[in-house]
């Protein structure tokens, strides 16, 4: 840990506006050349945490620092060396895609005669290759993103925030858009991405939960999994919402969630499963398959939300970072 | 009947969640009719003269006392010279003037005829020229009347029926009182200070609007970079637009300009600048393209054209409008054009109103710097 640089280090970050409290005594920190996820539902204060971090934002309380440089006081420091992207998509749309790159290249002090060359090669890199001359505003959202991130990586930055890159974009691109940050990552880029895709933070290195402003979890996304009580079977069962209510509560059942069509139950251990059939079946209900499966994240995103609001006094017992 | 209540409140809806637009729309209009109602004027009393008395007897003091007895004159200057009150002229400080030749007194009162000569500044509004120039030559025939009645009921008719002075009375500046030569260099700038604002005041905004001021405040740019670029390119708009103004005041109005050429150019960047400021800094104070337009109209545009001295003389303004329009940069240039194209005046007599313009324009180029908060 000692022999490893930070690229982020946070600690008990906060931000008010007004009453609210939009960000609550938040810390973690990132090594250097890793993935970070930033996960959590729209209004749990991810964006505000990145503004922060990026100097866009003052904080009203806590520290942080940016490749070893203060927020609060080095902000314009901490910019010559990030690239940020922003939530809202945020280039001009009336100037062509080598338009805003060169636009960005400029602005950040890219030496003149390696321009072209970085333009080039940023170019290929998102696989914009063909669209240099088109104009921003007839790009598909993928395209876009793709641009932005290229807008962001413009002049080699340490580190790279993203903030909710994927939205609005199909799984395909989504995925080749990590692909394309998990290669930046490869080559010593530390990366810090905010998303409400909980499948996007398999991705990371190190996961943070938020929740109402608050971090309820900061592990890796396995050790995430592996700390979920219990074990969790799938259950395809009809009315879906009339198995929840037979089963929530009962003897063995910790906790029930329902994630599209299928019932995911947690069970305490795996010989409550032979009576989870009997009981539905007595209450009436059609059972299809019951199978044990894998926790996702949103499991244990759900799992420690409920946990949360039973015990709001209580920290979160997953919150202390693991050391790993 | 229903939907159209729904939208309606809607609307009121979107006024209430955004007090600073409200009170921009509540309060603007009322402050405007407060700031021009009270400035504007139409009489023109007061009118500045400028008294060059050399005969020094008192049959001359006598005569000046007939002018600014009434409230039409206003005693503000007295020269030794002919050159200092056409100067004086020059710089604006007076409407109106009156020369008395050293030998009046003396010849009034051994009966040989002599003259005084009046003046009337025609760079000024065509009426206020027009009121001036009645006023003086009727207060002076008056005046040479009720001495020769004198004179008649003191030696008879021995003396003839002659007036005992005659007047001549000379139009500075617009020989002809044309009213274009008077509106065209005053009309370009009011023209040029709505282009500049157009340009700029929607600058900031629309991109903190539109998100893109999110991603470049997150790059190392400064302030002073950015302000810079917003206002260069425009600047170089703007002077286009002077130089085409210039040549159609020419062609189509016949307004040429009877000073330096260079002279009007450069001062008019001068004021382009401070112009463009204007905008920026309206644009960084304001939270939406709304608020920004409200700010333009009603702050900048509604007051430059009522209060600079396009359409109404300042001189008789009540000190609140008099201040809020010296903080005007088109107040001052419109002096300028109007020194240079109509008067032919060089920039030493226009230094009164330069220095304000210079500063004003470098002020509020800084402001708009300093106003912009690199944050979101």
């Amino acid at each position: 840990m000692s022999t490893t640089r930070l690229a982020v280090e946070v600690d008990k970050l906060s931000r008010r506006f007004g009453d609210f409290a939009a960000v609550q005594e938040v810390s973690f920190y990132i090594p250097e050349g890793e993935i970070f996820g930033l996960l959590g539902p729209n209004g749990a204060g991810k964006t505000t945490t990145i503004r922060m971090l990026c100097g866009l934002m003052k904080p009203s309380g806590g520290r942080a620092t940016v490749l070893g440089m203060d927020v609060m006081r080095q902000a314009e420091g901490i910019k010559k060396r990030i690239g940020y992207m922003s939530q809202a998509f945020s280039l001009y749309d009336d100037l062509t895609v080598v338009g805003n790159l060169a636009f960005y290249a400029a602005v950040y002090s890219v030496p003149r005669r390696e321009r072209q060359a970085r333009l080039e090669e940023l170019v290929q890199v998102t696989n914009l290759t063909g669209l240099e001359h088109r104009l921003v505003r007839h790009l598909s959202g993928a395209m876009r993103q793709r641009l932005a991130l290229a807008c962001a990586l413009v002049h080699r930055p340490d580190m790279i925030f993203l903030d909710e890159p994927t939205a609005g974009v199909d799984p395909l691109a989504r995925r080749a858009f990590w692909d394309l940050i998990y290669s930046m990552a490869g080559q010593g880029v530390s990366v810090l991405a905010t998303t409400h895709y909980m499948d996007e933070a398999e991705y990371c290195n190190t996961v943070g939960m938020m929740y109402a402003g608050r971090m309820v979890a900061v592990a890796s996304p396995a050790a995430l999994r592996a700390r979920l009580p219990g074990v969790l079977y799938q259950l395809d069962v009809r009315p879906i919402e009339r198995a929840q209510e037979v089963l929530e509560g009962s003897p063995g059942v910790l906790d029930t969630s329902i994630h599209g069509a299928l019932l995911h139950v947690v069970l305490a251990e795996a010989a409550v499963e032979g009576e989870l059939q009997p009981r539905l079946e007595a209450a009436g209900l059609e059972v299809g398959r019951i199978e044990s499966t894998e926790p996702s994240l949103e499991d244990v995103f759900i799992s420690l939300v409920e946990d949360r609001e039973r015990h709001p006094a209580a920290s979160s017992i997953l919150a202390p970072p693991v050391e790993d | 009947m229903d939907r159209l209540w729904t939208i309606m409140r809607k609307e009121f809806e979107h006024i209430r969640r955004d007090p600073r637009t409200m009170a921009l729309i509540v309060v603007l209009p009322a402050l405007l009719l407060v700031l021009l109602g009270y400035g504007i004027s139409g009489e023109s009393s007061d009118i500045s003269l400028v008294v060059a008395d050399l005969s020094r007897s008192s049959a001359s003091r006598e005569l000046i006392q007939r002018f600014t007895a009434g409230r039409d004159f206003r005693f503000s200057y007295e020269v030794q010279s002919e050159d200092e009150l056409l100067r004086l002229m020059d710089q604006d400080h007076g409407k109106a003037g009156i020369l008395i030749p050293a030998d009046f007194g003396r010849k009034l009162s051994t009966g040989e005829s002599t003259a005084i000569q009046l003046y009337v500044n025609g760079s000024a509004d065509p009426t206020l020229v027009q009121t001036t120039e009645l006023k003086l030559s009727a207060i002076a025939q008056m005046a040479a009347q009720e001495v020769l009645v004198e004179r008649v009921t003191l030696g008879g008719m021995s003396g003839g029926l002659s007036l005992p002075f005659e007047t001549y009375v000379r139009m500075l500046y617009n020989p002809e009182s044309d009213s274009k030569r008077y509106m065209i260099p005053g009309l370009i700038p009011i023209i040029l200070q709505v282009q500049a604002l157009m340009l700029t005041a929607l600058a900031i905004v629309k991109e903190r609007e539109h998100g893109t001021m999110e991603q470049l405040i997150v790059t190392p740019i400064k302030s002073w970079e950015l302000m810079g670029g917003k206002i260069l390119p425009y600047l170089l708009v703007s002077l286009v637009n002077t130089l085409i103004l210039l040549v159609m005041g020419d062609l189509m109005f016949g307004v040429d300009i009877t000073g330096s050429f260079w002279e009007l150019f450069g001062l008019s960047a001068v004021f382009i600048v401070g112009s463009l400021g204007m905008g920026v800094l309206i644009s960084n104070i304001s939270q939406s393209q709304m608020q920004a337009l409200y700010l333009t109209v009603f702050v900048v545009i509604i007051p430059a054209i009522i209060l600079s001295g396009l359409m109404f003389p300042r001189d008789n303004m009540p000190a609140f409008s008099y201040w809020f329009s010296e903080l005007m940069p088109v107040t001052h240039y419109l002096e300028i054009t109007r020194g240079i194209m109509l008067k032919g005046v060089n920039a030493r007599s226009l230094w009164p109103s330069i220095w304000p313009l210079v500063v004003l324009s470098v002020g509020y180029f800084v402001a708009s710097v300093l106003a912009f908060r690199k944050r979101i």
